[in-house]
């Protein structure tokens, strides 16, 4: 194990381990040194994990790279495992802990290493008042994150899972001054924590069936005997934890008001990262350990329905919202949804499809959160209604927020579409054309209404909301008229001159992120890569493969490539925009639509199921409990029979 | 209302959750008949690298990347119960009267607390470098060790045990004893075993130099764990000791 | 029938944890409750990891062939009682926060900041 192959074997560890053995640096020295010492700190660990985790994608190429850590790779033992062993592992089994990166992984976690710079960088000017404990936990964030996406075993999972959490609640809490951070510091933490125990519980009827932890043996046992309820209820325990992290109905309460009163960097890494790994994990544990094992059709149709119900409630919600951060919240939860269908389909092109609509998604939804963290940090509201025309003229942020807009309806050209594209297309073929149907709903609703936000705000469109006396009052007055805590309170009130370079400084990472997300859908090396990722990540047998033998050659896959430029795309992607501009125009002019007879009609129709749905989602904390022990309780019924 | 339906919904989800998982787990073997073939081989594993006690050396060496897991998910919790009870600019800071001063003890509780202390601090130190040979480690021993600190407080008051806390030096030896952790596992990386590997000669079984690297990386978990809890431990005093009489207890 | 006691208590344990979780008025009882449940798993842990007549797998004065219980089971609870601590303390320091800030500690009281309004 030396030199050059040994380094790119130790590249999975090293990805998680150096943001680690910096947080603790940067947690044990912050309080002596400055604070630029830890933002430089940070910016530079962010960015050389992001290049490391690039070159892991570039090298896992058409397999894995996979390590046995601690020195204790299989045959180590000589293969002891006192009796003989019942599945077809040959008796090889060790009893370290193994992670194996695949190109789909090493993707993943370097999406979540560039918002974690991209939040890093942001935050250098936009959290003035904070010390290197912020710093230090971002950096955890990060290590769970690859810790969570690279192991190849569950328990070692649930630990990174729980890091994510720890660091996620104390993140998303950390403006104790404002009561909304804190309560949605709770509901996270409660309701994922929760989840969490689930997960475990899972994990351990899986020990105690499999007798084994690492994600390739559980297959490979439980793939050697029949499955019954036990199996399908240790599934449907084990993937509440992750559904909860990927805010699928109905555990997805937590996310609308932590991404909305969390720090904005924090949002970003959250919606672009943190929920992205959940809808990996269900993927990921499915194929490899269950695959085969449980009724394919059963799985299928739940994770589809889930993410169908997901992406509609999601949109729907989202027009209705008139916090900025919320409104992206739950344009999240509909498209961690719309990924959700992809992984349903339990094939390899829906799942690369679903991969390549996540890493779309993160390259869209980052920047929007930034920009809303300009908008509050200039205008101290994220009220669409407060913010009304303010942003005239201010093209530095509108710019964001225009083309973020349109990325979520797919545009061709931004990042998402690669992703939409290949995913509409696989589930043509697969048979669902319904799942098509809804995932434009769901990229029309979502886009036209940050287009309807784009247009009210920077360019002063439709009818004045403030003017509108009807029926406007919010539930609680005094989160309207006290505006979001400015993070920086010591700001000129004409922040023009002195104010556009900070501007342009933090606008300058929602750039960055938009750009990767152009070349996601540009560059004709992406796509192949990511057909390549998407056969290796099915490939269940080469996984284990290389999981028992890691010192034998394994033939790489090359992945077949479909073409992302076809007609049918293009021709979804236009009608989702047209769809958007319809969905942003109907808000912009609804008083006037609503004078019009039909459009009176719509309203009346539509406001018992979005008023019900309002009243839904102001669920309180024990509600939020119940809805997620509602869903793992469906889950163990629908697979644990 | 609300609350009635949620108490329905939560119900119904749990008795389906019960009548399920009966179902379910009534397909596994009854409890002490569960065959544990990773456990057997984790036995094996131990003896090979001469550590008496097989939790210590799964925790440590054979699973000694959750555990830095583990051990970074406390100092993560740490610190931030550090960053969300902070002090706010705007808060004023009473620290001179506290609820609890040293003429409030009765006096057989201060000669216990003396007495305890050391004594506390000595098992504890024993728990966390025994870790290898008897049950315990570092996350036992720097709980005790942490616990030991605060019998200074009940023994004495509150100011005694913020001499003990210098600001910024509990902070300093949790992220150290954490990042030690790393380093060892470095090292292991180095010695070309691989990160984390028990590459140190293993010794005989039973003797207090043996295991090879554990009983170094239970003296870091101990360092970390330890400062961690003090950390904690003392931030909620603060608030407590400080909060205004007005707070409503229940809700 | 006794064999299937640990699982049935650790089911129970966590039956109770989560009616206490939806029923509770005190976010520290929530805390707590959260607590409960995480303890449940692991006497479930403990359970699938006993060996009947095996002892504790410390070799230091027993032989190497003695029957011992699940060393891995061990480890895995000690990891999941950390991490039950550090979330704890978490949750507990939020608490107080929202004590101070809002006067009140009822999970009911956090509801989710949606409001009626309109496009």
């Amino acid at each position: 194990m030396s030199a050059p192959g040994g380094l790119v074997e130790q590249l999975p560890v090293l990805l998680v381990v150096v943001p680690l053995g910096a947080a603790a640096l940067v947690a044990a020295l912050g309080h002596w040194t400055p604070r630029l010492v830890a933002d430089a700190v940070a910016v530079l660990v962010a960015a050389v994990a992001s290049a490391g985790a690039a070159w892991l994608v570039v090298e896992a190429g058409g397999g894995r790279v996979v390590t046995w850590l601690s020195g204790w790779s299989p045959g180590v033992l000589g293969g002891t495992g006192g009796t003989g062993s019942s599945g077809g592992t040959g008796g090889h089994e060790s009893v370290g802990i193994v992670l194996v990166a695949d190109r789909t992984a090493a993707m993943l976690v370097l999406a979540a290493g560039v918002l974690v710079l991209a939040g890093l960088l942001f935050s250098w000017r936009y959290l003035e008042e904070t010390s290197a404990t912020y710093h230090a936990l971002m950096l955890l964030f990060l290590a769970a994150l690859s810790g969570f996406a690279l192991a190849g075993d569950l328990f070692d999972a649930f630990v990174w899972f729980e890091l994510m959490g720890a660091a996620a609640y104390a993140l998303a809490g950390m403006r104790v001054e404002e009561p909304r951070s804190i309560f949605a510091a709770v509901e996270l933490g409660v309701v994922n924590t929760l989840g969490a125990s689930l997960t475990l519980v899972g994990i351990t009827l899986l020990y105690a069936r499999t007798g084994e932890l690492a994600l390739a043996y559980v297959g490979e046992r439980l793939r050697a005997q029949p499955a019954d309820a036990l199996v399908g209820f240790a599934f449907a325990l084990l993937v509440v934890g992750a559904l909860v992290k990927a805010a699928v109905v109905p555990f997805h309460f937590w996310t609308a008001d932590a991404e909305a009163a969390a720090p904005t960097p924090v949002c970003a890494v959250l919606s672009g990262a943190m929920v992205s790994m959940g809808v990996y994990a269900v993927a990921r544990w499915w194929r490899v350990a269950f695959d085969g094992v449980l009724p394919h059709a059963t799985v299928e149709h739940l994770l589809m329905v889930l993410g169908a119900v997901t992406a509609l409630v999601g949109a729907v919600m989202c027009v209705y919202q008139r916090h900025v951060k919320r409104l992206l919240a739950y344009s999240t939860i509909s498209h961690m949804g719309v990924a959700m269908l992809g992984v349903g389909l339990l094939d390899e092109h829906g799942t690369a499809a679903a991969v390549a609509y996540l890493l779309g998604h993160a390259c869209t939804k980052g920047p929007l959160f930034l920009g809303s963290g300009v908008l509050l940090n200039r205008y101290g509201t994220v009220d669409e209604h407060a913010l009304f025309g303010q942003g005239r003229g201010r093209w530095l942020t509108g710019s964001v927020f225009v083309l973020g807009g349109l990325g979520l309806a797919g545009l061709p050209a931004l990042g998402l579409w690669w992703g939409k594209a290949t995913l509409e297309h696989a589930l043509s073929v697969a048979g669902a054309p319904w799942a098509v149907a809804v995932v434009v709903a769901a990229g029309a609703l979502t886009s036209g209404s940050v287009l309807r936000l784009t247009a009210r705000v920077f360019l002063g469109l439709g009818a004045d909301p403030r003017a509108r006396g009807e029926g406007e009052e919010p539930e609680e007055p005094e989160e309207a008229e006290e505006p979001e805590e400015a993070e920086e309170p010591e700001e000129p009130e004409e922040p023009e001159p002195v104010g556009y370079r900070t501007i342009a400084l933090m606008v300058a990472p929602a750039w960055l992120l938009l750009a990767a997300g152009a070349a996601l859908a540009l560059v004709p090396w992406v796509h192949r890569a990511g057909a390549t990722a998407g056969a290796v990540f099915a490939d269940r047998q080469g996984y284990v493969d290389a999981v028992l033998h890691p010192d034998r050659p394994h033939a790489g896959l090359v992945g077949h490539e479909e073409t992302v430029w076809t007609g049918s795309g293009l021709a979804l992607a236009g009608l989702t925009l047209v769809l958007a501009l319809l969905v942003a125009a109907a808000a912009l002019w609804a008083p006037r639509l609503r004078a019009w007879p039909p459009g009176r009609v719509a309203a009346r129709a539509v406001r018992p199921v979005v008023g019900g749905l309002h009243q839904v989602h102001r669920a309180d904390l024990p509600e939020q409990v119940a809805w997620l022990l509602a869903g793992a309780a469906v889950l163990a019924v629908v697979v644990g029979r | 209302m609300r609350t009635r339906l949620t108490l329905v919904l939560a119900g119904a989800a749990l008795l389906v959750l019960a009548v399920v998982g009966v179902h379910a787990v009534s397909e596994l073997p009854a409890a002490g008949d569960v065959p544990h073939p990773y456990g057997a081989r984790a036995v094996a594993a131990a003896f090979g690298h001469a550590t008496a006690n097989a939790v210590m050396s799964v925790t440590l060496d054979q699973r000694g990347f959750d555990t830095l897991g583990e051990e970074l998910v406390l100092l993560a919790a740490a610190v931030g119960t550090v960053l969300l009870l902070r002090e706010l600019a705007a808060e004023t800071r009473e620290k001179t009267e506290h609820g609890y001063g040293p003429e409030d003890v009765f006096e057989a509780l201060r000669l216990v607390g003396y007495v305890l202390l050391p004594v506390t601090l000595l098992v504890g130190g024993y728990i966390v470098l025994h870790g290898h040979l008897s049950p315990g480690g570092g996350f036992q021993g720097g709980t005790v060790l942490a616990t030991g600190l605060y019998l200074a407080y009940l023994a004495a008051d509150y100011r005694a045990l913020d001499r003990l806390r210098p600001p910024g030096v509990l902070d300093a030896t949790e992220g150290l004893g954490a990042f030690a952790y790393v380093a060892i596992g470095v090292s292991g990386l180095l010695a070309g075993s691989g990160f984390l590997a028990d590459w140190l000669p293993h010794g005989t079984l039973g003797k207090p130099l043996s295991a090879g690297t554990v009983p170094l990386l239970n003296l870091a978990v101990g360092v970390e764990v330890g400062s961690a809890f003090v950390l904690v431990v003392g931030k909620f005093l603060e608030q407590a000791l400080l909060a205004p009489d007005d707070v409503p207890e229940e809700g | 029938m006794l064999s299937w006691l640990p699982y049935a208590v650790a089911g129970w344990i966590f039956l109770v944890g989560c009616y206490g979780l939806v029923t509770s008025r005190h976010l520290v009882h929530t805390v707590v409750c959260l607590n409960v449940v995480q303890s449940s798993t692991y006497l479930l842990l403990l359970a699938v990891g006993w060996t009947r007549g095996g002892t504790a797998p410390i070799f230091a004065d027993i032989g190497r062939s003695r029957s011992v219980t699940d060393p891995v089971v061990q480890a895995m609870t000690l990891t999941d009682i950390v991490v039950g601590a550090a979330v704890t303390a978490l949750l507990l320091a939020l608490t107080v926060q929202i004590a101070k800030r809002r006067g009140t500690v009822d999970p009911r009281a956090l509801r989710s900041f949606e409001q009626e309004s309109e496009e």
